[in-house]
């Protein structure tokens, strides 16, 4: 089987590879060199100068290597070539002489652990060919993503029996051959464990006369392989055991265990214990610790201590393999933020079976590679154990949730070939053995899911659900939201997403006083940076930092708007108010740089324009925008700053950004923003709409100038002829706004223009004339205004 | 422009010549009209002669009240006379009509290659316009489209979902926290028991919205925006799952596209399925994109968890039902070749107006 059709079996059935890596591609550049020529280097004495013949090409490379000899063959690497202790052999002048590639040693391409000269080359090889076809080597190492359910596959074993269900083979693992051992171990330690809940079993075995060293090379390549660092033979066994078995293990200093005693027991609160880290824990009583005789020697599961480290001088070892409940593991390594190897295991479950096999391999790989004695027997304390049931399996229930046809017999087929021992109980029906390894089967879904991944999900056949119609209307919301989005992008405004979350100092830059509701900030616990500490209260703060950022990068005329949540909080402990609101942002010019208009800034009117062309297109009304007190302008400026008002209820805000809210979040440009309470704005939205008859008779306008104080508001002209509510005025118009000459100072000139019609006749000129002259004379009276000379 | 006042539609009408004779009025009318409508130079100005002489108040309609006026024995004469001529002046506007149409001219100084006065619309963020679209495609499959709250709490977030507190499949999603129990929501995946609390099945919903998780870098944003889907009835079947899950994708993207499922873990389906499409940017040749797999893996998916039902007080031996997740970011990351997720917040107007 290849390698890249095994790592797709292993994706399809569910362990995911994500990456495969050939360990020996940096070999690709590493050639077979013949040395034709070794002469003195001229200006060194340990160097030599070699001619290197590569098949059909030849080349000079200076060597220092004592065992460079005519017609030696040897690795060249070639320029280019990344060695794997980081160095990246180049084409250089080494003591004036140039040398066009490295000749080298075992170490030096991490082929062996010889370092003393050339790896020497079988005779046989021809020059020139790629060093790793030559010597046949190749290793793929793959990177297996595992979901957190499948703890039996943290191991090269637990791989393994996947790869066995879909070859149609059995997985074998190594034998376990211990040597007779000295001694008794009972007679020279214990174990007790004083808290089964965190540790329901505990066992042990007892290695003397152990020579601590560097592991071999093909052990330390085996962790090198996976990307663990080799510390001594003893380390690297109960690392490459766990790798093995996915059983953690921890090698104790035996002579550092006081009375030789092991106790578990959870640690006292406040208690301190210095991790091989060299980090200084702060325990509290939940925490299970392994003890000796007189002090913590572990974070059981976690970590072991400073204090019982194997060193160069250690020469017994007491090695460990538990069982540790997951939720106790996991709990410890999280507050004390130490996440490891062992810890990860644990806390996903190993096999609570497991325990003996993988004691055992250690023990043996120490007495063979440390040169030591095993001591006889073996401790194992256990308390109730967590054990599998067997579950009954109807495979008319499994059809049915897969839509699958499999018959009982297929289904026990495809079970055993993972080790699911089966037998049948009926027509219908499996009953299932569950291996001890399988921490992740509990129900018969678990095993409709076995067989439909050892099937392979493509053997699932694609159907459609018999669907009912649908009989709830679409949220109003939803429809709205649609609409006030298709609205805004066709009045030129671009929709923005912001974060939800802002800089806590949002509040002050927004001016905002103390006792507003939008001061009542969410903090959040754990933020990834300061920018992002409090959900936002507004999505002011949003639109003001994407202007900030589109200013920085040149893009000064901009047209933004959002639609999202804020956040009220109401304390941590409860879930917030969240408010769908609707905000908008002008700045720059009122239109694109275009041959036919001014470049002129945008202003209040724009964006309030924006904001009744919204409303208007909602058909909401009546709609009334007042202006804001100064006192109650927030981060926006007096005197530019008007509250919406829909249907008579304050929804929202609209001005100029206040210079203050400009200044923090550095801008540099005027700005105008509005923000609207969405969900409030919902109850004022209807779909209903009535058809009137639209009118027979034309209209007749008739316009009216009158001058009046600059401060009037246009609005009080407009409403005090509405209120007048004359039967044949249709509607009222503002066509004309002036001030400056020839109008007096501190007075304005409005024209209003109104329509007249009536419903049943063309009206006669001599009706509205009089009619009109009536209303001008009410308002130039009401307004003490003057008409224009 | 204002118009004048009093104007009123009032037509500035010759005056009728008592004075005179009928029929010598009538042939000078007749003249003048028909030299009006030969110097006439616009459609405007036909019609403005049109107006004047055969209009409701126009000067024949006068002419030919007057002619009711004439003694018993003038009036057949002159009446005759008088609509000849009338429709002599109609046929002359008609002509005159024509022949300014056939002989319309250039018009002059338009340059057709000049920008347009226009109000240019502005963008629909990618987001919204990729969620809009994959809710429109469920839409269509009769799904209704829910939300749910942003700020969670820790039960229906996780528990609810069968990731007990403590348990390895937290570490699957890197958890905002604002208290223990209250928790940005990880995923939209909590609008499944909110609306199974309330309902019974039949359920089919898709739930868009805004998800936290305390992650940043080139892939992630700490905020990003799924889409969640569930069905429960009666029946429902993994290989529905397939069904709705491929007729998806065909949609969502082409129906060309291959999709595969294969065997994961969420804890709140059981058996899971990843679902992957063959990839859009190499057709499977294997890129950049797909880390050289060929494939996209673009849903998360499975048949609900009899622990989730059971949660929300279903009867699971009468009722099954799938569920599924989508990442928008990244479907329109693969749409639109969007490269670096953080973009989609960034609000830059140039990288907006790509869509």
């Amino acid at each position: 089987m290849t390698v890249d059709r095994l790592a797709h079996l292993l994706t399809m059935t569910g362990l995911e590879v994500e990456a495969v890596e050939e360990r020996y591609a940096y070999l690709e550049t590493v050639v077979v060199g013949r040395i034709a020529a070794v002469a003195p280097h001229p200006n060194a004495d340990r160097l030599k100068l070699c001619t290197v013949e590569t098949g059909s090409h030849s080349c000079s490379v200076v060597c220092g290597a004592p065992n460079a000899a005519v017609g030696m063959l040897a690795p060249l690497a070639l320029p280019g070539t990344h060695l794997p202790g980081g160095l990246t052999v180049a084409e250089g002048t080494i003591r004036g002489q140039s040398s066009a590639g490295m000749l080298c040693s075992q170490v030096e391409l991490g082929l062996g652990p010889d370092g003393s000269g050339l790896m020497a080359l079988p005779a046989e090889l021809v020059p020139g060919q790629p060093l790793h076809e030559a010597l046949g080597l190749s290793d793929a190492v793959m990177e297996v993503s595992l979901t957190p359910n499948r703890a039996d596959c943290l191991s090269v074993m637990g791989i393994a029996r996947e790869v066995a269900g879909f070859a149609g083979a059995r997985a074998k693992r190594p034998e376990i051959q211990l040597p007779a051992g000295q001694g008794d171990i009972q007679k020279m330690a214990s174990v007790n464990i004083e808290a089964p809940d965190h540790c329901p079993r505990y066992a042990a075995r007892l290695v003397d006369g152990i020579t601590v060293g560097p592991s071999p090379f093909w052990l330390k390549d085996r962790l090198l392989s996976v990307g663990l660092r080799p510390i001594n033979n003893i380390v690297d066994i109960t690392n490459l055991v766990m790798l093995e078995t996915g059983q953690p293990l921890h090698a104790f200093d035996f002579d550092q265990l006081a009375e030789h005693r092991i106790v578990v027991r959870t640690a006292a609160a406040g208690e301190r214990f210095t991790t091989l880290d060299g980090k200084e824990r702060v325990l509290d009583s939940h925490m299970l610790m392994i003890c000796d005789g007189q002090k913590p020697v572990a974070v059981g599961g976690v970590m072991g201590g400073m204090n019982s480290e194997i060193e160069a001088g250690t020469t017994r070892v007491l090695i460990e393999s538990a069982y540790f409940n997951p939720l106790s593991i996991r709990k410890t390594a999280k507050k004390l933020g130490l996440k490891t190897d062992a810890s990860h295991r644990f806390e996903r479950g190993v096999d609570p079976q497991g325990t003996l096999y993988a004691l055992d391999r250690a023990a043996q790989l120490m007495a063979e590679l440390g040169n030591g004695r095993l001591v006889a027997g073996c401790i194992d304390v256990k308390d109730s154990l967590p054990a599998t049931k067997p579950i009954a399996l109807s495979a008319a229930a499994t059809n049915r949730l897969l839509g699958t046809a499999f018959g009982r017999d297929e289904m026990a087929r495809l079970l055993e070939g993972i080790e699911l021992a089966t037998q049948v109980q009926d027509d219908d029906t499996l009953v299932v053995t569950i291996p001890s390894f399988r921490v992740d089967i509990s129900r018969p879904q678990d095993l409709m899911e076995e067989v439909a991944r050892r099937a392979g999900y493509d053997q699932i056949p694609v159907t459609f659900a018999p669907l009912p119609a649908v009989t709830r209307p679409a949220p109003k919301l939803l429809t709205q939201r649609r609409r006030i989005r298709e609205l805004f992008t066709g009045m030129g405004f671009a929709e923005a997403i912001t974060y939800s979350f802002v800089h806590a100092d949002s509040c002050r830059r927004l001016r905002l006083p103390e006792g507003d509701r939008r001061c009542r900030q969410l903090a959040i616990l754990n933020p990834l940076s300061e920018d992002q500490t409090v959900m936002r209260t507004s999505l002011i703060p949003g639109l003001l930092d994407a202007m900030q950022r589109n200013l920085a990068r040149q893009t000064r005329h901009l047209k933004l708007f959002e639609t999202g949540k804020i956040f009220i909080s109401r304390g941590s402990t409860a879930q917030p108010e969240e408010i769908e609101m609707l905000a908008g942002l002008w700045t720059g010019d009122r239109t694109e740089v275009a041959w036919y208009a001014k470049s002129e800034p945008c202003d209040f009117y724009d964006l309030k324009g924006a904001v009744e062309g919204l409303l208007e297109g909602l058909h909401v009304r009546p709609v009334a925008f007042t202006r804001l007190a100064d006192a109650q302008c927030a981060f926006t400026q007096p005197g530019a700053s008007a509250q919406i008002l829909v249907g008579g209820e304050a929804l929202g805000l609209i001005g100029q950004v206040h210079a203050q809210t400009l200044q923090a979040y550095d801008l540099k440009q005027n700005a105008f923003v509005f923000e609207l309470d969405l969900a409030r704005l919902m109850d004022h939205i209807t779909e209903e709409r009535q058809n009137r008859p639209l009118p027979r008779f034309p209209s007749v306008s008739r316009d009216v100038t009158v001058i009046v104080r600059k401060e009037l508001e246009a609005e009080q002209l407009l409403a005090y002829v509405k209120e007048m509510n004359a039967s044949l005025m249709e509607e009222v118009r503002l066509v004309d706004v002036f001030d400056g000459q020839p109008i007096p100072r501190g007075c304005k000139s409005v024209s209003l223009r109104m329509i007249y019609r009536s419903a049943e006749a063309t009206l006669e000129d001599a009706a509205v004339n009089q009619l009109h002259k009536q209303i001008s004379d009410r308002l130039v009276e009401h307004f003490k205004a003057e008409l224009p000379t | 422009m204002r118009p004048r006042p009093c104007d009123g539609g009032r037509s500035s009408a010759t005056t009728f010549e008592k004075e005179t004779t009928v029929e010598q009025n009538i042939d000078q009318l007749r003249a003048s009209a028909l030299q009006e409508l030969e110097t006439a130079a616009t459609p405007e100005a036909v019609q403005e002669v049109n107006t004047k002489y055969l209009g409701r108040k126009g000067v024949m309609t006068q002419v030919l009240r007057a002619v009711s006026q004439l003694p018993a024995d003038e009036r057949p004469a002159a009446g005759r006379r008088a609509n000849e001529i009338k429709q002599e002046i109609a046929a002359a506007v008609q002509a005159a009509a024509e022949r300014l149409a056939a002989g319309a001219g250039p018009v002059e100084g338009i340059d057709v290659s000049l920008p347009g006065r226009k109000s240019a619309p502005g963008p629909l963020h990618p987001l919204t316009q990729i969620t809009q679209r994959i809710c429109d495609i469920f839409s269509r499959m009769g799904y209704e489209v829910v939300e749910g709250p942003e700020v969670e709490s820790d039960y229906y977030n996780f528990e609810a979902l069968n990731i007990p507190k403590d348990h390895p499949a937290r570490d699957m999603q890197d958890t905002f926290y604002v208290s223990e129990d209250i928790v940005l929501r990880t995923h939209t995946s909590p609008t499944q028991p909110r609306v199974m609390e309330k309902r019974q099945p039949p359920v089919r919903i898709i739930a868009p919205g805004k998800v936290y998780r305390c992650d940043s870098d080139i892939t992630h944003t700490p905020m990003f925006h799924q889409v969640e889907g569930l069905l429960v009835d009666e029946g429902v079947s993994f290989s529905h799952l397939k069904g709705t899950l491929t007729a998806f994708v065909h949609q969502m993207f082409d129906s060309e596209t291959r999709v595969r499922f294969r065997p994961s873990f969420f804890p709140f389906t059981e058996p899971s399925a990843e679902v992957d499409i063959l990839c859009v940017i190499c057709r499977g040749q294997g890129c950049r994109v797909c880390k050289q797999t060929g494939w996209l893996e673009i849903l998360g998916s499975g048949m609900v968890h009899p622990a989730v039902l059971e949660n929300v007080g279903y009867d699971t031996s009468r009722y099954t039902g799938f569920a599924f997740g989508m990442g928008v970011e990244r479907i329109t990351m693969l749409k639109y070749g969007v490269d670096d997720i953080r973009k989609y917040f960034e609000n830059d107007l140039r990288f907006l107006r790509q869509f």
